[in-house]
């Protein structure tokens, strides 16, 4: 009992999260082989997606890996570059913390890629936290977080392979590898490589619809575990090289790159980690550890949009030193420690020089309060000094209730502060005849201020059983208000006709995000589970040019997912099915009023559906195949790339993308494994 | 950064084994507490927590066994025991009045032995 207290223990302290009991709860979530949970014990509004529900939707990796999610919404990727950027609360994914094992991870230059550079079945599990999260990993998020906890080799299987193909001719294959090297020692080697080889050009308007791409990414991580003694330990070693190469059918970049024969585009990414963890439980206090994680990373990405040229290389050191222990006994709980990160940036934007510094230090404190019943409390604060942001302080709240069985009550206050990485977070940008245009000249980052919000939330879920089926409702409502931000307006109509521009401004007046969800899910027969949820959002900038909701946003979403299982019969063969419907409500879209007709946008897009569909067939717990379809309704994004017949006209624009611009596309896969 | 936190490591372990020698800030003790639901648990748990210097209490509802960690420098086990029993549940020897016993919530009232005619 002991032993299996301190085993729990130390799995606790892998995280090396103050919210230890949402680990605990996960532990318990997967023996209920659930794929997406909600506990109604943890504090904050977390919800736990497992290795299960990645598997719903096979393709590809991280940024894919929400579709069957209701809390964040995927977009679509640019015309060109085809990369899903995510939001949550309506917000995009630099308002979030994005995290993989607790150490921050898609931020500064890998903000619009990043996300794609994390092949899927790496993922062990993630957890998303709507609101302002724990104070322990940062001040930088808004809207949310997310942490991608990757396999451990400690419990993996000794083989792994997944080989993937789709008729958009992308072509997937990862080998998973784990080795025993002592008794105190393992090792995994996680290899992926994925290729899209064919041109495609469905909607015959000259341009690639996916890039050509080419990516390599290893790692390989070395866990240490001793339980008597009280010790873990990781050690992570990753490489990763990543090219796209995208434009006109006929570019050719050995002859056309930097000429106006063509218009093309190449983005060559490499990167390469090196993170540790070491963690420690107090022999005879297993209520006590203490963790300590390090993280270097050098991001290099090099590439050019048609005549744009963007260049930016990070390197970045990141050092986090936790202490978890209890006041007086285990319902009272804290943890407290240093951060330090340090990133030095070489950014160029054709004969522009950015390059610079950014450096913080601080230190935080987090206390739990959990009355082993039906409440508890997470409150966090931190100090950071930085050296553009100066000396500030982030407090944060969690606070959940049940008021009576099944029913859980949550609310959530916070402020979140960062710097925005203008050119970094908004590359699609490049891929238009826009100028870039920044207005303020005194601020420390780009000429800019800080961005600063507060958020607050307040969520209610009842479970409860229909007809003898369990059956859950709920709804969230968040709100983040901006105090400061980085306008990013494609609006204002350019002060020479017939050009066009994207200003950057620190906001004057209001901006604020609503969001509402309403979720309502079901078991309808044994093994057949409905999730729906409708979100609402209201979100408005004052621009120059007045007050207008945000660019690219619906305001109406609705969300569905059938899922269907059958009984697992002798040798474990199975079936599985998915089906996920998503309908978006119309939205505004970017000023092309000034454009000649045929170039014009209307002000809104229409409203469309999306339906995805996977079939999974488990032959034995060694082997399965899988097929799919997504967006089988074939909805295509009627003009693409505006301008597409003169690239290098005023009027062209590649980054203004509502909808799928591929339409339908299959594909199949297999995974074999050794246990 | 590398010597702060050595530094700390140290610190702490000077500091566990200093606890260690003197053998009662962070006693261990399982003692069986006799009870049947979720809702036992938690007045369990309870009981033992409002003791002065229980760090950790922890009660199975399939063994009906009570993991604790005190701080014998500012309780016993003899207190704590006294504690549950105070609420209604016995605890190893100590045995709960037929008062506290029948305060019980219905579902809480476990099978007991009779101790007194």
């Amino acid at each position: 009992m002991k032993k299996q207290i301190s085993i729990l223990l130390l799995s606790l302290l892998c995280a090396f999260s103050s919210y230890s009991q949402d680990t605990l709860q996960a532990v318990k979530v997967i023996s209920k082989n659930k794929g997406l949970q909600k506990s109604s014990k943890i504090t904050a509004n977390t919800t736990l997606v497992t290795s299960k529900e990645l598997l719903k939707a096979a393709c590809c990796n991280l940024a894919e890996s929400f579709e069957t999610n209701p809390s964040i919404d995927v977009n679509f990727s640019d015309a060109l570059t085809g990369t899903k950027q995510i939001k949550m609360l309506g917000l995009t994914s630099p308002y979030l913390l994005i995290a993989e094992e607790n150490i921050p991870s898609v931020r500064g230059a890998s903000q619009a890629y990043g996300l794609s550079f994390t092949p899927g079945t790496w993922i062990e599990s993630i957890q998303i936290t709507k609101g302002a999260g724990s104070v322990i990993n940062g001040y930088e998020s808004i809207s949310g977080q997310i942490n991608t906890e990757l396999l451990k080799p400690i419990n993996n299987i000794p083989f792994f392979l997944n080989a993937y193909g789709s008729t958009d001719s992308r072509f997937e294959l990862n080998t998973h590898f784990n080795a025993k090297i002592s008794d105190k020692w393992t090792s995994a080697l996680f290899v992926h490589g994925n290729t899209r080889t064919g041109k495609m050009d469905m909607n015959d308007d000259g341009f690639l619809d996916n890039p050509l791409a080419k990516q390599v990414n290893v790692l390989n991580r070395y866990q240490y575990y001793n339980a008597e003694k009280g010790w873990v330990s990781f050690i992570n070693f990753r490489y990763m090289n990543d090219k796209k190469q995208t434009g006109e059918i006929d570019f050719d970049p050995d002859t056309d790159k930097g000429t106006t024969n063509f218009w093309g585009s190449e983005i060559n990414t490499e990167r390469f980690d090196v993170s540790s963890k070491v963690g420690y439980v107090f022999k005879d206090m297993p209520y006590q550890s203490i963790g300590f994680q390090n993280a270097f990373d050098s991001h290099n990405q090099e590439s050019y949009f048609g005549l744009n040229q963007y260049n930016i290389k990070q390197s970045s050191f990141y050092s986090n030193l936790i202490f978890n222990s209890i006041i007086s006994n285990t319902m009272h709980k804290f943890a407290t420690g240093l951060n330090f990160t340090y990133d030095k940036y070489q950014e160029f934007v054709n004969v522009n020089d950015y390059s610079r510094i950014d450096n913080s230090i601080g230190a935080f404190f987090e206390y739990t309060y959990d009355n082993d019943s039906n409440f508890s409390l997470i409150a966090g604060g931190r100090v950071d000094n930085h050296n553009r942001l100066g000396i500030f302080i982030t407090p944060r709240l969690h606070i959940r209730y049940n008021p009576w069985e099944k029913a859980t009550l949550r609310v959530s206050a916070g402020r979140g502060k960062r710097s925005a990485n203008i050119f970094a977070e908004n590359q699609p940008l490049f891929a238009s005849s826009r100028t870039f245009d920044i207005l303020n000249s005194n601020g420390k980052i780009y000429g800019l201020d800080p961005e600063i919000a507060w958020n607050y939330g307040l969520s209610f879920n009842q479970k409860f059983t229909i007809f003898g089926r369990s059956a859950d409702a709920g709804f969230d409502f968040y709100k983040t208000d901006f105090t400061k931000q980085v306008v990013v307006d494609l609006y204002t109509a350019p002060a020479i006709p017939g050009t066009h521009q994207v200003l950057f401004y620190n906001l004057n007046g209001k901006s604020y995000a609503n969001s509402l969800q309403v979720d309502f899910n079901v078991e309808l027969v044994k093994h057949l589970d409905l999730r729906t949820a409708y979100k609402y959002y209201d979100i408005q900038t004052d621009y120059l040019s007045g007050t207008s909701e945000r660019p690219l946003q619906a305001k109406h979403r609705f969300f569905a997912n059938l899922g269907y299982e059958t009984h697992i019969v002798e040798k474990g063969k199975q079936w599985k099915f998915d089906f996920t419907y998503n309908w978006m409500g119309e939205q505004k879209l970017p000023e092309t009023a000034s454009n000649p007709v045929e170039d014009r946008l209307p002000e809104y897009s229409p409203s469309f559906s999306l339906m995805n569909a996977q079939i999974t067939r488990t032959f034995s717990s060694v082997f399965e195949v899988y097929i799919g379809g997504e967006n089988i309704g074939n909805y295509k994004q009627e003009k693409a790339i505006l301008g597409s017949e003169n690239p290098f006209g005023t009027t062209f624009d590649a980054s203004i993308a509502y909808a799928p611009v591929f339409g339908q596309m299959y594909y199949a896969g297999l995974r074999f494994k050794i246990k | 950064m590398k010597n702060l936190f050595l530094g700390m490591m140290l610190l702490m372990v000077t500091l566990s084994t200093q606890a260690q020698a003197k053998k009662n800030k962070n006693a261990k003790y399982t003692i069986e507490v006799n009870g049947n639901c979720e809702q036992c648990q938690r007045r369990i748990q309870k009981a033992a927590f409002s003791v002065n210097g229980v760090k950790t209490a922890s009660w199975s509802i399939e063994t009906h066994k009570l993991d604790l960690t005190l701080n014998e420098e500012k309780t016993s086990i003899a207190a704590v025991k006294k504690a549950i029993a105070k609420v209604g549940h016995d605890a190893d020897e100590v045995k709960a009045t037929k008062e506290d016993y029948d305060n019980l919530h219905t579902c809480c009232k476990y099978e007991r032995e009779e101790t007194k005619k």
